[in-house]
C-alpha cells in the first residue's frame, strides 16, 4: 500500500538513499536537525545556517594555504653542519626517473592539484548561490566534479606523513617544522569542517532550482 | 527520516531510478540524470567484474609492494634498504614502538583487511550471507572511509627523499616498492568505489522474503 502510495509522488519531490536505494519524501529538516536513512542511517540531509558563506570561506582559506604550503619550507633538517629545507613541490617532486616519475605525478595531484581544484570549485559553484545570484554556466558538473575528486584529496593524510618522518630520521638527523607544516595542519582542521558543513543535497536542490525557491519551499 | 514509521521502499520496488552522485530520482528508463549527468542504473550489475578487476590488480601490486626495498638510506658510506616491515622493525628497535605500529596498521594490517573484506563483501552479495546487511554495510562503509590512508606510507617515502640529501651525511632515495604500494592502494579504492552497495540490501531483502515463503 505505502509503495504505491510514495510512487504516486512526483520524483522530483523525493530522494533516494544513494547507499542502499530506499526512498523517502524529501523534506528539509528542522534547524540543526539531520536526516538520515531508516535503513541504512547514511545522512541525506544536513542543513545548517549560513553554510554557503561558511563552505565558500573556509575554501579560500584553504586554497590561500594550499599555496602557502607549495612555497614555504616544512620540514628542516640538518646534521653535521649540512642544512636541507624542503617544501611541498620538492616532496611532490622527489621520484624522479623512471617509472618513479609517475609516482611524482601522482603525490603532486593528490596533496597539491586536487585539493586546489576542490576549493576552486567549490567557490565557483556556491559563491552566486549565496549572493542569491543564478547558477553558473556548468554549475552541475562541476560540482559533480567536485564530489568525484573528495576521496583523491590526501593532504590530511600528507600531514601526518610529516609526523611519521619526523621520528623516523630523528636518530639519523635533527629535524624540525617549518611554517608550511602549519599551514598543512590548519589544512587538515578546515577539511574536517568544511566536510561538516557542506549538505550536499541542499547544494544540488539550490542549483537545480535556484537558493531563494529552496528556502520560500522549504517549510512546506 | 519521514518514512521510518512506514514499510521501506526502494526506488526500484516503486519503478523509479535513483542517481547515487545526487539523489534525484527518476522515472525507471531514465538513461541519464537530468540534474548532474550521471548514467543512471537501478543496480550496476557489471560492478562486482569491476570490483574484481580493481581488486585483482590491487593484490598483484601489493606483493611487490612488500617484497621490494621502499627506501634506499646512505649514511656515510653504508647503504642500507628497508622494505615496508624491514623499516617498522627498525623504528621499532630505535625505540618507536608507537610510530612502528601506526606504520604497520597502514601498510600491512589495512591492506590485507581491505583484500579480504571486499572479496567477502563481493561473494556475499552474490551467494548470500547470514551476516544482517547492517553489519555488511557498515564494513563497506569503513573500507571506503580508510582505505585512503594507506597512502601514508608513500608520502613518508617521499617527504625523506625531498629532505634527506644531506651530501656524504646522509641521503635517501625511493626504492621501486613505494610505486607498486601506491598503485597497490590506488587499484584498492577504485575496487571498493566499483562495488554498488545497494546490492548488499537487494539480495538481504531477497533472502528475507524467500525465508518467508518457505
Ligand atoms: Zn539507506
Ligand atoms: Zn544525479
Amino acid at each position: 500500500m505505502h509503495s504505491t502510495d510514495i510512487a504516486r509522488v512526483d520524483p522530483a519531490h523525493l530522494i533516494a538513499c544513494p547507499q542502499c536505494d530506499a526512498i523517502y519524501r524529501a523534506r528539509m529538516p528542522e534547524q540543526g536537525e539531520r536526516a538520515v536513512c531508516a535503513r541504512c542511517h547514511t545522512v541525506l540531509i544536513a542543513p545548517r545556517k549560513r553554510a554557503g558563506m561558511i563552505i565558500i570561506m573556509l575554501s579560500a582559506t584553504s586554497l590561500i594555504l594550499v599555496l602557502g604550503a607549495v612555497w614555504f619550507p616544512f620540514l628542516k633538517i640538518s646534521r653535521q653542519g649540512f642544512v636541507n629545507e624542503a617544501t611541498l613541490l620538492d616532496a611532490a617532486l622527489s621520484f624522479t626517473g623512471g617509472p618513479l616519475l609517475l609516482l611524482s605525478i601522482a603525490v603532486t595531484a593528490l596533496i597539491v592539484l586536487v585539493p586546489m581544484a576542490r576549493a576552486i570549485l567549490t567557490i565557483y559553484v556556491l559563491g552566486p548561490l549565496v549572493f542569491d545570484r543564478p547558477a553558473p554556466p556548468g554549475a552541475l558538473r562541476l560540482f559533480a566534479l567536485a564530489e568525484a575528486l573528495r576521496p583523491w584529496s590526501m593532504a590530511e593524510i600528507f600531514a601526518l606523513g610529516c609526523a611519521v618522518a619526523l621520528v623516523k630520521v630523528a636518530d639519523l638527523a635533527h629535524l624540525s617544522f617549518g611554517p608550511a607544516f602549519w599551514m598543512f595542519a590548519a589544512l587538515v582542521f578546515l577539511t574536517v569542517i568544511h566536510d561538516r558543513w557542506m549538505c550536499r543535497w541542499s547544494v544540488w536542490e539550490s542549483l537545480e532550482h535556484g537558493y531563494g525557491a529552496r528556502r520560500a519551499k522549504a517549510p512546506a | 527520516m519521514s518514512g521510518a514509521a512506514t514499510p521501506m521502499t526502494t526506488a526500484r520496488e516503486a519503478g523509479l531510478v535513483a542517481c547515487t552522485r545526487c539523489t534525484r530520482v527518476w522515472p525507471m528508463g531514465t538513461d541519464r540524470c537530468g540534474r548532474c549527468g550521471k548514467t543512471l542504473v537501478s543496480r550496476d550489475t557489471h560492478s562486482l567484474s569491476r570490483v574484481w578487476a580493481w581488486w585483482a590488480a590491487g593484490l598483484l601490486c601489493y606483493f611487490p609492494a612488500n617484497l621490494y626495498p621502499m627506501l634506499r638510506t646512505q649514511v656515510l658510506f653504508q647503504v642500507s634498504e628497508d622494505t615496508i616491515v624491514g623499516g617498522a622493525i627498525e623504528l621499532a628497535k630505535q625505540g618507536a614502538p608507537f610510530v612502528a605500529i601506526i606504520i604497520l596498521i597502514a601498510s600491512v594490517a589495512i591492506p590485507i583487511g581491505k583484500f579480504a573484506a571486499i572479496a567477502w563483501l563481493a561473494t556475499s552479495v552474490r551467494r548470500g550471507s547470514r551476516t544482517p546487511p547492517q553489519s555488511r554495510h557498515r564494513l563497506y562503509e569503513i573500507v571506503e572511509y580508510i582505505g585512503r590512508w594507506s597512502m601514508i606510507d608513500v608520502f613518508v617515502v617521499a617527504i625523506l627523499t625531498a629532505l634527506v640529501q644531506l651530501n656524504l651525511a646522509a641521503s635517501i632515495k625511493p626504492g621501486p616498492a613505494a610505486l607498486a604500494f601506491a598503485l597497490s592502494v590506488i587499484f584498492t579504492m577504485l575496487s571498493a568505489q566499483a562495488f554498488d552497495p545497494r546490492l548488499i540490501w537487494d539480495r538481504a531483502a531477497d533472502d528475507s522474503a524467500s525465508d518467508e515463503r518457505a
